[in-house]
């Protein structure tokens, strides 16, 4: 009986602090993320709240399940249905087992948006993506002109496998984009099969075949640790720049000992921010929501929408010195 | 009624010698749910819509629906962990079937019949060799899963016939749900089986005594065998009305659900060690975790809140009976 009034005690606690906060604001927007407590999701948090602070009027509910579960998300759905919020904007762990309890609360007046981690077209109306093949690809080469001196020299490429699907879009964006840089040569592309030891093994020998090589682009977060790794062993840090995608936890090393300038992925901040922009614009009935529309997104600028109703959100972000310690506690 | 089954044997909960001797396990939940309920139409404006609880039903009566099976094997003393992996493996029969054009009819037999399957294995091994359920289940855990991996793996089974929906997304009447009606139906047959029939006394007398059981002519295997091919049965239902409620299959469907479906058990009164437990006890307890979760989710309290509650809640009625023993112990 003890531990009933306790369970009581604590749950009346728990419930009276909880009510304290749900203040009814104009328009309640719920950021749902694929489990609580990653730092990814809890960084797009503080760029929703910017968003709302910015609008005005806009309460965020931050929620999400503890686990990475499709049924867990769908248990907060169906929370937030009973809320009865404005909108829904959800990084899914499920594209299409979700769909059935979002549709719900799209025929209930909910407008539903997914961003990072998309959800089948009838599940939602807009996808944001964090970047596009295209912008991925240009940034990579633009990072890599830009260490070069007057963007001239010959760049290496470090991919995954040799079938990796995405690493072979954004090669051929890059290819695509180099015509602009002038002067900027890919001389070689080699492959370290997304393993730490290969992709290191691969950026020696590649230092060794192509001593003209002064820039390694690795569009891999795996790779790109790696090549950097390999850069500093072989003493070339200063000669040879490694650049591309990767994470800033784990770069943030390699940015200090300059065997890399600056890298790029997403910017969680800024997602959250899209997000929140684009769910409260959908919400005050200001976004173009249709094929080949457009929605504004505040500081970031407009949401072109394709035929699927997706959209890229910007170019990767660039971390360097000035920044990568701040990110390297997010993610 | 579990009264009648703890005579001929020393009792193992609560209501021996103790200030409250009438208030029993199932009152005491009940209180909670009652109390639980009171708090979160306070908490909430949109506690008390009846849509709104009609949705949070969904939220856990498959498991309830499991949970039910998993009382009568915890009672005869055997447990089943591989549920929710065979929720998985009936799921992917499903899918693939779906695939193939078998229609709703269809796919709700292979669904239940992949899932008694699964459960008559499980039974097998356990009866025919002697094995500890928990080590036997824990196995088939990861063969299910396993098999449901190698059948899709990161794909996904959709395109399931539209009234498949109905078993997982439709109302029988005004706002209430199949699943619900199910679960409610399955409660009184559950509950008549355990408490009303000699097999139920089996069941009683398997899990207090499974020797004393055998020398009184009980076919103590059989019996088993017979909880975990129901088990498995449970599993293919709740697969069936997950997979529609969901609309499509992924080999991590239901991951994690058999802890749940078991604190749900133990939480409803159910001696872990067998020989106790009610099946009124059980469906209360799936009424506070529901409660529980829909209530905090409305408040957007995050879900780590509502483990520590349930984790509370389930140190308690395991501790308390046992520290009450000792502290009694001469």
């Amino acid at each position: 009986m003890r531990f009933l009034k306790t369970l009581a005690a604590t749950t009346a606690l728990v419930m009276g602090m909880a009510t304290a906060t749900a203040q009814a604001a104009e328009v309640r927007i719920a950021l749902v993320v694929k489990a609580l407590g990653i730092g990814f999701f809890e960084a797009a948090n503080k760029g929703a709240q910017e968003a709302a602070k910015e609008l005005g009027g806009v309460e965020v509910i931050y929620t999400g399940p503890t686990t990475t579960t499709a049924e867990g998300q769908i248990e907060v759905i169906n929370s937030l249905i009973a809320q009865k919020v404005d909108a829904i904007a959800i990084s899914a762990n499920d594209t299409d087992a979700l769909v059935p309890s979002l549709k719900k609360a799209m025929s209930r007046g909910i407008k539903v948006i997914s961003w990072d981690s998309g959800v089948s077209a009838e599940g939602r109306s807009i996808h944001l993506n964090p970047s596009s093949n295209a912008l991925i690809g240009n940034m990579n080469i633009k990072m890599a002109a830009d260490v070069l001196p007057g963007g001239k020299g010959d760049a290496a490429i470090l991919s995954a496998t040799p079938t990796a699907t995405n690493q072979n879009i954004w090669i051929e964006e890059m290819k695509k984009v180099l015509p602009n840089y002038p002067g900027l040569n890919i001389v070689a592309t080699v492959y370290g099969d997304d393993l730490a030891d290969k992709s290191y093994r691969e950026t020696v020998g590649l230092l060794k075949s192509h001593p003209s090589v002064k820039v390694i682009i690795a569009p891999t977060s795996v790779g790109i640790v790696a090549a950097a790794q390999a850069v500093a062993d072989q003493k070339k840090i200063g000669e040879v720049f490694v650049t591309g995608l990767g994470l800033p936890s784990e770069m943030a090393g390699h940015v200090h000992s300059k065997a890399t300038k600056s890298f790029a992925i997403w910017n969680p901040i800024d997602l959250g921010y899209s997000a929140t922009m684009i769910a409260y614009n959908l919400v005050k009935g200001k976004a173009d929501a249709k094929a080949g529309g457009s929605v504004p997104m505040g500081r970031m600028g407009t949401l072109q929408l394709d035929e699927n109703m997706d959209g890229a959100m910007s170019d990767p972000f660039v971390y360097d010195a000035s920044n990568v310690d701040e990110f390297a506690k997010i993610f | 009624m579990t009264d009648r089954a703890s005579d001929n044997h020393i009792p193992d909960r609560l209501d021996v010698g103790w200030k409250p001797r009438m208030l029993r396990w199932e009152t005491l939940l009940f209180a909670v749910a009652v109390v639980i309920f009171v708090f979160n139409a306070n908490a909430s404006p949109y506690f008390l819509d009846p849509w709104n609880l009609s949705d949070a039903t969904f939220n856990f009566t498959e498991k309830a629906t499991i949970a039910l099976a998993m009382a009568l094997l915890i009672v005869a003393a055997e447990i089943d962990l591989s549920v929710a992996s065979i929720i998985a493996v009936a799921s992917v029969a499903m899918g693939a079937a779906a695939q193939a054009g078998v229609g709703t009819w269809g796919l709700v037999v292979i669904g239940m019949a992949t899932g008694a399957l699964a459960g008559a294995f499980n039974g097998f091994l356990v009866t025919r060799f002697g094995l500890p359920s928990i080590v036997v289940t824990i196995g088939t855990m990861s063969l299910f899963r396993g098999i449901a991996y190698v059948v899709l793996g990161d794909g996904v089974y959709k395109g399931y016939p539209a009234d498949f929906a109905f078993f997982g997304q439709e109302y029988v009447f005004w706002v209430i749900s199949f699943e619900f009606v199910f679960f409610l139906v399955m409660a009184v047959v559950f509950g008549i089986i355990l408490h009303r029939t000699v097999f139920g006394r089996w069941i009683f007398a398997i899990g207090n005594n499974p020797v004393g059981a055998r020398f009184s002519g009980i076919r103590v295997e059989r019996v088993k065998f017979i909880l975990f091919v129901v088990s498995g049965l449970m599993a293919g239902v709740a697969a069936v009305m997950l997979t529609s409620r969901i609309g499509s299959t992924r080999p991590t469907i239901a991951l994690g659900m058999e802890l749940e479906v078991v604190t749900m058990v133990v939480l409803g009164g159910v001696n872990i060690l067998g020989g106790s437990g009610s099946i009124p006890g059980v469906v209360i307890a799936a009424f506070v975790m529901g409660l529980v979760t829909f209530g905090l989710g409305l408040l957007n309290i995050p879900g780590i809140v509502m483990s520590i509650v349930i984790g509370v809640m389930l140190i308690s009625v395991i501790a308390l009976p046992i520290l009450w023993k000792k502290i009694r112990a001469p």
